[in-house]
């Protein structure tokens, strides 16, 4: 039987639609909601609006990721900031265009201070209405741009699993940090073919090292191991790179005296006799001293920030060689000249320095290590964090932490804070011995993130105890989270520490401004306790300092409410150590009677 | 000191905006910027000529590469350059001062692209210090209007910036 042209014809078109229609098509909302969960994202904080209909949809239509209501999208960006921070997994919030975006800014500022590894996917008017003041329209892609590691706006949806995969992959590798990704309404409708999500990502123009310069390792480990006063300081980049196993073999293979930054506390445990406190504008004497003192300084993930260096002129003063292990170059002889820079990831080159120790015959100098240690205890027998707790009328803030880390400390427990002197109360007085526990916001000093960090936490981790120390000047910048909270069941238990001031700004205007307490004084605070019930919690007032325990131990055995907490604090007192503005490290104020 | 630093940047929206939004986000200062395709059409080539100290430029550079589009960045006044750039002067040219003008032209091998009764408009290409010089050697007051496109710099030699 002879074929016509026109069956031959008919035949290869039913061919080939069979094979384009064997790709599927997809929407670009359930190709979002495909790329998280090929990227295996749990738990997404969001806001619905307009622009991200489409979106929330596809959300309903699936059951593996779960999606948590915020009241306020900062808080959302916060809540999923401190999940990454928590868990090390990248933290996802979705929020809608023009307010949703300008509301998350600060919780993506925030990130991106820290350097935390987060997608924001953020909702965008259609792509024909952008640039014409659409409704709710913002410039999300300009604005957030000097706050994230990177942003993307999508203009077509092909583009969107490819996109997606290169913003996670951007923001947990290399120096980890927020990537935003703006996503038109019409994009997330539209549908194309989808052939699955893209198993690697491939990006010249991006490429981390890892690895560090071995030359660079040895040379650092030669004058790490002929060092008469050495002093390891360690940050942020030690939890980030999940490097405190490595930390805490290094240290004790060399027996030197360790500090943490206020991001690093908990990669060395602070119950070891090795480790000196925190260092820096709040930290301790031994701590502070030794960083002036040392002659070699082995700087492991942190940056020699403002709070940790104090006066430039006055750190360089002394001479000592200065070795930096860090990710980004960027940060290496920022402020302060390096000697030996490694650029490298914390985890593998501490792996190779101590795979070189383990090699080497050379042991470090005892006589001299002996020696800088007696030093460094003559400096901690000032015991410069003792508080007189003598008062049996007021509550001191600091026995409030103390007696908090007493109950908790073998327990697996999370701290997050918000800004001011109780940050530095819980960062100075609750010893952390695991990495990971302390969430606080140090780079951009964000109040308002207690709440949401505690909430983020215990969602994924609904074993654990999670409090939120907290001041009644911060705690009411998010406070309507209170209502997240009942909704997901996330029990946390929030210590207030409410000395009716701003008590941070109250102490640089008792130090600096001869006590022109210019609006720091909270008057009209609300009733915490009816707020607290209000919101459908338990809420405790306590006055007095025997209150204090069995607050907290009440607290606790209410394992499945959240609980306010308003300590009323003494608000005279001040954070020390303390140096100021434009003083070296070793010129701290040490107690009321240096003011 | 005058640095002029080259990158090679991938070809997408936005990587131009994120370069300028870093210099002046972190207080650098652009003195002139060009930017344009390569032969690659997926990859621009920048030129930046900026002022600092070796810190800061050093801070630039490391700054520059951070950026995720960027994809190398050399600073050329490291070694052997060479340096271009487009200036097109429209002057007064009146009567006797035609003759002048010309003389002006030829003598920095400009070529005069635009004519009228009473203006010439002037093409000249060379590194900035001789562009500079051609606006001193000819009547301020002649001038009527400048337009100069910045440096460009590609390296001398087996230096060269590819990917």
């Amino acid at each position: 039987m002879e074929i016509s042209k026109a069956e031959i014809a008919s035949a290869a078109l039913a061919n080939s639609q069979r094979s384009a229609s064997s790709v599927p098509e997809l929407r670009g909302a359930e190709i979002l909601v495909k790329a998280l969960q090929a990227e295996n994202v749990k738990y997404v904080w969001g806001y619905p609006g307009g622009a991200v209909l489409h979106i929330y949809d596809a959300f309903y239509k699936q059951d593996t990721i779960q999606h948590v209501l915020v009241r306020h999208e900062q808080a959302a960006v916060h809540a999923a900031d401190g999940y990454a921070r928590a868990t090390g997994d990248v933290g996802v919030a979705l929020v809608t265009s023009g307010p949703g975006v300008t509301n998350a800014v600060t919780g993506i500022a925030t990130a991106y201070m820290d350097s935390i590894p987060m997608v924001i996917i953020t909702g965008q008017v259609p792509t024909h209405a952008i640039g014409l003041d659409a409704f709710q329209e913002c410039d999300t892609v300009g604005i957030t741009r000097p706050i994230v590691k990177h942003n993307f706006l999508v203009k077509d949806a092909k583009d969107l699993a490819e996109t997606l995969k290169k913003a996670f992959h951007i923001a947990r590798s290399g120096r980890p940090g927020p990537v935003v990704v703006d996503i038109p309404k019409d994009v997330s409708f539209k549908k194309v073919p989808y052939a699955g999500y893209p198993a690697t990502v491939e990006m010249r123009s991006y490429n981390p090292v890892r690895k560090g310069h071995g030359g660079q390792i040895r040379k650092a480990l030669q004058l790490l191991l002929a060092a008469k006063r050495p002093y390891i300081y360690t940050g942020g980049g030690v939890l980030l790179s999940n490097a405190s196993a490595e930390l805490r073999t290094l240290v004790d293979m060399l027996g030197y005296p360790c500090t943490n930054t206020l991001m690093g506390l908990g990669a060395y445990p602070a119950s070891d006799r090795k480790f000196l406190g925190m260092l820096g504008m709040h930290g301790t004497v031994e701590a502070n001293n030794a960083m002036q003192n040392c002659d070699v300084l082995l700087a492991v993930g942190a940056r020699f920030d403002d709070r940790v260096i104090g006066n430039p002129k006055h750190f360089a003063q002394n001479e000592r060689k200065i070795i930096h292990i860090d990710i980004d170059p960027s940060s290496i002889s920022k402020r302060v000249k390096v000697d030996i820079p490694i650029v490298g990831d914390v985890k593998d080159v501490l792996s190779e320095m101590i795979a070189m120790i383990r090699e080497s015959s050379t042991k470090p100098d005892a006589g001299a290590l002996g020696a800088w240690w007696d030093t460094i205890e003559g400096w901690r027998k000032r015991d410069c964090l003792k508080y007189d707790n003598s008062n049996k009328d007021v509550i001191k803030p600091q026995y409030v932490v103390e007696t908090l880390w007493n109950m908790t400390k073998d327990v697996e427990t999370y701290i997050t804070s918000d800004v001011g002197q109780h940050q530095m109360w819980a960062a100075q007085y609750y010893r952390f011995d695991e990495p990971r526990r302390w969430i606080n916001s140090g780079g951009l000093g964000t109040m308002g993130v207690g709440i949401p960090y505690a909430m983020g936490i215990k969602l994924a981790k609904p074993e654990s105890e999670v409090f939120c120390v907290t001041g009644e000047g911060s705690v009411q910048m998010c406070i309507q989270e209170l209502s997240t909270c009942l909704q997901y069941n996330t029990p946390i238990k929030i210590v207030a520490l409410n000395n009716r001031y701003l008590g941070m700004v109250r102490q640089w205007q008792e130090v600096e401004y001869e006590g022109r307490y210019s609006h720091s004084y909270m008057d009209a605070l609300p009733n915490f306790v009816k707020l607290a019930e209000a919101y459908g919690h338990v809420g405790m007032l306590i006055e007095r300092p025997e209150d204090v325990e069995p607050a907290l131990r009440e607290a606790r055995k209410l394992k499945d409410r959240t609980v306010f907490m308003d300590f009323r604090t003494d608000p005279t007192e001040n954070v020390f150590p303390m140096v100021q503005a434009g003083k070296g490290i070793t010129e701290m104020l040490l107690g009321a009677e240096d003011l | 000191m005058k640095h002029i630093i080259a990158v090679l940047l991938e070809n997408e929206p936005g990587a131009l905006s994120r370069v300028v939004g870093l210099f002046s986000a972190r207080g650098y200062n652009i003195e002139s910027l060009t930017v344009a395709p390569t032969e690659d059409a997926s990859l621009s080539r920048m030129t930046i000529q900026t002022t600092g100290s070796d810190d800061v430029i050093e801070q630039i550079t490391k700054h520059l590469n951070r950026l995720i589009e960027v994809v190398k960045v050399v600073d050329l006044t490291e070694g052997a350059y060479t340096e271009r750039e487009l200036m097109m002067v429209k002057v007064r040219a009146v009567g006797k001062e035609r003759e002048e003008m010309k003389r002006m032209a030829d003598i920095f091998r400009g070529r005069i692209i635009d004519v009228t009764e009473k203006s010439y408009t002037v093409e000249l290409t060379g590194d900035q210090s001789k562009n500079d010089a051609f606006l001193e050697a000819i009547d301020r007051s002649a001038i009527l209007e400048t337009v100069r496109t910045g440096s460009s710099g590609i390296g001398r030699g087996e230096r060269i910036l590819r990917v």
